[in-house]
């Protein structure tokens, strides 16, 4: 059956008030468009857990949308500080759990594999053991050196951009890829962007690359350049111009709110806020194709 | 001889690249350390696997990466992999020879401060926090840092450990069992600490013209000076124009006070 919708409905079907959302992408396939609708749609008190909270991070906390982060890594990425999360937790104006990037991922693992927790290995840096209650150590019981354990994290929702998908939820992709596949198991809902909805026949050509199955999708959202300023590899480039604007832009909340005013609630979707953009900036943002090597699968 | 001229940055980065091995794997992070990687590669360790965290392996960037998961790097790599793998299958497994580490402070006994300066619960200043530091620390085979030489930066004790060196000193990070050598070489633009018997780090090299008064007068403890101490190989032109010409062309790296 289509799961096929838009992305204002999927938002205001599957993202409700107080939510642990994980919106997935390590620096890549960044699911901005998402981010943005749901500033738009004023979604508040949420619990956004990421491993980078990034600029979608920082600009969701901006709007008001969130009461809590959780985080491994929280900057500007090749840029310095990230901040406007930085600032509320300096004034104490936002709550937040830490882990390192490791115990962070363990904790998607955990959910997605349905277990309650996962082991790790020590790592005698013990201060954000003592700061944070979650992350505890047990004996190993087949007698080796005590392991850290860090619970599951089952978000209420996943967000995961895509490169393509069908209108089930069959979804490939490729380059850098993070924690989507982890966050697409581990939570509750999952809604999917996608750079391009393709036939079923495209992700049966190679199943090897689908990292996220239909199965566990709620909805699946036709939305290019959901990504931008982070990228779609193969699609278009990192807009690291923006990435430096940012700095500048979050100095002050008269620059954020005119930000927002601007590019988010001045915008009706990602198609107008591409538009706006312009085309100097997608000329910038365009690539030339690489493509692989084919492979057979063999017919049977 | 003319005078070569370089910025602490080139120093730093080139000096970098020298403790690196052929054949080495390597996991790297943008910015300085990647191109002391790039330099290392493109001169005596052609044969260096280097690593990202975002999950890429043996990454040949055509142009510098801006950020840790620049596309650049997934195009052209031996592998690409999720989070969970790298950390749990590289890194935990023990499959990674050298760590290279950022952080704001690192003290005598080469722990890490990359979370907060003045109290964890009201911090004065947040910083990024961990990443992928404290496992890097942990279960690389070798550990280095290039930061600058400042009192600020080198602390007796890091006042947040977000990744372990030796911990209180050589048998604390044995007693907890981590896997390698810990962080065995601190490059500064004064010249290089290295751990002792006991993992304190002292003084063991300085860099053409700089003086062991200056490194005592910039470093948070009372530095110790190695019996021997070495004066590193002066910057040749071969690895300044590779940095400057092939590496950073627009000198986004390379630029910090000389």
């Amino acid at each position: 059956m289509s799961k096929l919708i838009s992305l204002k409905k999927a938002i205001s079907d599957y993202v409700n008030d107080g939510d642990v959302v994980y919106a997935a992408g390590f620096t890549h396939l960044i699911p901005f468009a998402a981010g943005h609708e749901i500033i738009r749609q004023g979604k508040r008190n949420l619990i956004l857990a990421r491993a980078t909270p990034d600029l979608i991070y920082d600009q969701m906390v901006a709007a008001g949308c969130a009461k809590k982060v959780i985080f491994s890594y929280m900057g500007n990425p090749g840029v310095g500080s990230l901040r406007i999360v930085r600032t509320a937790i300096e004034k104490g104006e936002l709550e937040w759990e830490e882990y390192s990037h490791f115990g962070m991922i363990t904790r998607l693992q955990a959910g997605a594999s349905g277990l309650p927790f996962l082991p790790m290995n020590q790592t005698g840096a013990t201060d954000l053991e003592k700061v944070n209650p979650k992350i505890k150590r047990i004996p190993d019981p087949y007698g080796g050196k005590d392991v850290i354990v860090v619970p599951a994290l089952n978000p209420d929702v996943a967000i995961v951009h895509v490169q393509r998908a069908d209108k089930n939820g069959n979804a490939h992709l490729w380059g850098i890829i993070g924690e989507q596949k982890e966050a697409a198991f581990a939570a509750k809902k999952v809604i999917l962007t996608a750079e391009e909805i393709v036939a079923e026949s495209v992700i049966r050509a190679d199943p090897n690359r689908t990292m996220i199955p239909g199965i566990v999708v709620s909805a699946v959202c036709h939305v290019p350049f959901a990504s931008h300023p982070s990228y779609s590899q193969g699609y278009f480039d990192r807009d690291n111009e923006f990435y430096l604007a940012w700095d500048k832009i979050s100095e002050s909340q008269e620059s954020v709110q005119e930000y927002l005013d601007e590019w988010v609630y001045g915008v009706k979707d990602r198609n107008a806020y591409w538009k706006k953009l312009g085309q100097k900036v997608h000329k910038r943002l365009s690539i030339k194709p690489r493509y692989s090597e084919k492979i057979s699968y063999g017919k049977y | 001889m003319k005078d070569i001229k370089y910025s602490s940055a080139e120093l730093m980065i080139i000096n970098a690249a020298r403790l690196l091995r052929d054949s080495d794997v390597v996991f790297v992070g943008v910015g300085q350390p990647n191109l002391a990687c790039n330099l290392a590669k493109r001169t005596h360790a052609p044969n260096l696997v280097m690593i990202y965290e975002a999950g890429v392996i043996g990454a040949e960037p055509e142009r510098l990466p801006l950020s840790i998961g620049d596309p650049t790097l997934v195009s052209g790599s031996l592998s690409v992999v999720s989070m969970y793998d790298i950390f749990s299958n590289y890194l935990q497994r023990g499959n990674v020879d050298v760590g290279f580490m950022g952080g704001a402070q690192i003290d005598k006994y080469g722990n890490i401060n990359a979370t907060v300066i003045g109290g964890y619960d009201h911090p004065k200043v947040r910083l990024p926090g961990s990443g992928g530091s404290q496992e890097i620390a942990a279960w690389a085979n070798r550990c280095y840092i290039m930061t600058p030489h400042q009192k600020r930066r080198f602390p007796e004790k890091v006042e947040f450990m977000t990744s372990a060196g030796f911990i209180g000193g050589r048998g604390d990070r044995d007693a907890a069992g981590l896997r390698g050598r810990g962080m065995v070489g601190v490059v500064t633009d004064i010249g290089m600490m290295e751990p002792d018997e006991s993992g304190e780090m002292i003084l063991t090299a300085l860099h053409p013209g700089k003086t062991v008064d200056e490194a005592k007068a910039n470093t948070g403890w009372d530095l110790k000076v190695a019996g021997q101490i070495r004066v590193t190989e002066l910057v040749s032109k071969k690895e300044l124009k590779i940095l400057r010409e092939e590496l950073d062309p627009t000198g986004i790296y390379l630029k910090s006070n000389a």
